[in-house]
């Protein structure tokens, strides 16, 4: 049999496309085939749209289950595996949407997985970092169907076209009933999303405890930044996993990431290398964090933080 | 109830890499090696739920090289009553390893499989959902906690994604992977050391399987990422946002 075109699983909250998609789409556009979009869950007439105009996407594919709480990793995977099987490859956000669904459905169609690929060299080569991001491997897959997840720093969004690829329902129809659906607790931030702002203001184990979070986020509401942290200070307890920026959190790649209190371990590294300018803030002028950083201040950061508020507030008010 | 704990044997979290000369891999000769810490979180998950009278025993089980005794002599420290090692010199992929695995869960038959979520040195972040694919079983990955409700025969997960926590309910059997803050390991004690001495440890040969494993993939080269080079050092406020404003043009 032989396998073609190009399954994108589509990332969405129910009411907006997350960017994320776009990029697996750009990712997507390097490979030879058509791409099918495919919209699991409950999906609104914004996300349809979204769908639909992104550039180069043939088709649009709504798995909308008459099943209630259908879209568990366990049906979702092997409803997947139902449409995907004359597909050449099947691609994911490298989130932990993705990371859940997705290894699932590799081992359903005995196929291996290329995890967070960065590039992609020829039709079955592709990079994708290992150890914390401190090396590089070059894979080649030998499956007749590459799945693969995706990572969204490596590849730019792909933007929307007047050409709306067509819609096609393909309902979810059975109900494997291993796992349900209790409840989510989502944080609700005015700020923007850790992985697409522009600008990201991280705290470490320095800020000293949760309560002091608030002087980060004085300045990220100045700056429109969006606020993460270092593992040490998720595990201290200081703020929620979702903050977590580095190998096992989330990776990150803004404009401008300003690490405060935060030494700089390679675990955290990974996470925030790709960024185009660091500052670092830390009162150890030796911390591992000034080795990469654009620019560094070394000082307690009890003191830079009001300091650096305030100065924002009086340039802020003369422009 | 019966948990099974897979255990990797991984280059220590604190130790920098070294590619090896012809790029084929990473050198791990002369290096210290450590248990994969996703996989000390996992086991210490299984302990507690022994230690609370709901798991009955702990299986840790590796696939790896002869070495990888000392990670499961670890894992005994840690709290499993018994270690298996499938002694392979192979490095395998996550498929192939959840394939093997699939076959220990088989013959061990376990009601609760905990793995880390991922490894520290591939970072593949694949082997739980695989093997509970193959298994057809429930899966909680990214878990946070963990709540065993033997009477209704399912357990309650809290799981760490992106935009929070989620809470689900699994059928058992089920898969879970560990992510970390579901717990905090203890630090192994000596007497314990002394103990995992004289717990069974058995060593299988991975031919014995008579499995078929495919290579589905090759590494074709490794390399070393360049370090990012390091800027200046500015000395105050003032200069910084002086810089990001007319050097970087961010500000």
């Amino acid at each position: 049999m032989t396998h073609s075109g190009i399954l994108v699983l589509a990332e969405h909250d129910e009411v907006e496309l997350q960017s994320v998609t776009h990029s697996v789409v750009r990712a997507a556009t390097e490979l030879p085939g058509d791409i099918t979009l495919l919209l699991i869950g409950q999906v609104s007439e914004v996300i349809i749209q979204s769908a639909r105009s992104l550039t180069k996407v043939s088709r649009v594919w709504i798995c909308d289950s008459p099943l209630e709480q259908s879209a568990t990793a366990e049906n979702v995977a092997a409803y997947i595996v139902e449409v995907s099987r004359d597909f050449e490859y099947i691609l994911a956000p490298a989130t932990t949407f993705g990371k859940n669904i997705l290894p699932r459905v590799a081992a359903l169609l005995d196929v291996s997985q290329i995890s967070e690929i960065v590039r992609i060299l020829t039709k079955d080569t592709f990079v994708r970092p290992i150890y914390a991001g401190n090396a590089l491997a070059t894979v080649q897959s030998f499956d007749p169907i590459k799945v693969m997840t995706v990572r969204k720093t490596a590849f730019e969004a792909i933007p929307p076209s007047l050409n709306l690829a067509l819609v096609e329902k393909k309902p979810m129809v059975s109900d494997l009933k291993l796992s349900f659906f209790v409840s989510r607790e989502a944080s609700h931030s005015e700020r923007p999303e850790l992985t697409s702002a522009r600008i990201v203001i991280a705290g470490g184990r320095g800020l000293q405890s949760g309560e002091n979070f608030t002087l980060l986020e004085a300045i990220a509401d100045k700056l429109s930044a969006a606020i993460g942290a270092s593992r040490a200070a998720v595990d201290a307890g200081f703020v929620a996993n979702e903050y977590q920026i580095g190998q096992t959190g989330k990776v990150v790649a803004p404009d401008l990431y300003i690490a405060v209190g935060i030494s700089g371990a390679i675990q955290h590294l990974a996470g925030m290398m790709e960024s185009k300018v660091i500052v670092a803030i830390n009162k150890d002028p030796d911390a591992p964090i000034f080795q990469v950083a654009d620019y560094g201040l070394v000082g307690d950061l009890f003191q830079i933080l009001p300091e650096l508020d305030r100065e924002l507030a009086i340039r802020m008010g003369k422009s | 109830m019966k948990c099974l704990v897979p255990v990797k044997r991984v280059i220590d979290f604190n130790v920098k890499i070294r590619i090896k000369s012809d790029g084929s891999g990473v050198e791990t000769e002369h290096v210290k090696m450590s248990m994969n810490p996703f996989d000390e979180i996992a086991l210490e998950e299984a302990v507690g739920l022994q230690e609370a009278n709901v798991i009955k025993e702990i299986i840790a089980v590796s696939i790896g090289p002869k070495a990888a005794q000392e990670t499961l002599r670890a894992a005994l420290a840690r709290g499993a009553d018994r270690a298996i090692l499938i002694e392979t010199d192979d490095v395998l992929e996550p498929l192939n390893i959840a394939k093997i695995l699939k076959v220990m869960v088989e013959q061990e038959k376990p009601d609760l499989v905990i793995l880390g979520k991922q490894a520290i040195d591939d970072d593949c972040n694949q082997t739980g959902q695989m093997l509970a694919g193959l298994l057809g079983w429930s899966q909680g990955t990214f878990i946070s906690k963990l709540k065993i409700n033997l009477t209704q025969n399912q357990i309650e997960v809290t799981r760490e994604v992106d935009s929070g926590l989620e809470m689900l309910t699994l059928t058992l059997p089920a898969v879970v992977t560990a992510d970390l803050r579901l717990n905090e390991p203890r630090y192994i004690s000596l007497p314990n050391v002394m103990r995992a001495k004289s717990k069974p440890l058995e060593i299988k040969s991975l031919s014995a399987f008579g499995l078929t494993l495919k290579t589905h993939s090759q590494i074709v080269q490794i390399e070393l990422v360049p370090p990012r080079k390091g800027g200046i050092k500015v000395e105050s406020v003032n200069i910084l946002l002086d810089k990001l404003h007319d050097e970087a043009k961010i500000i």
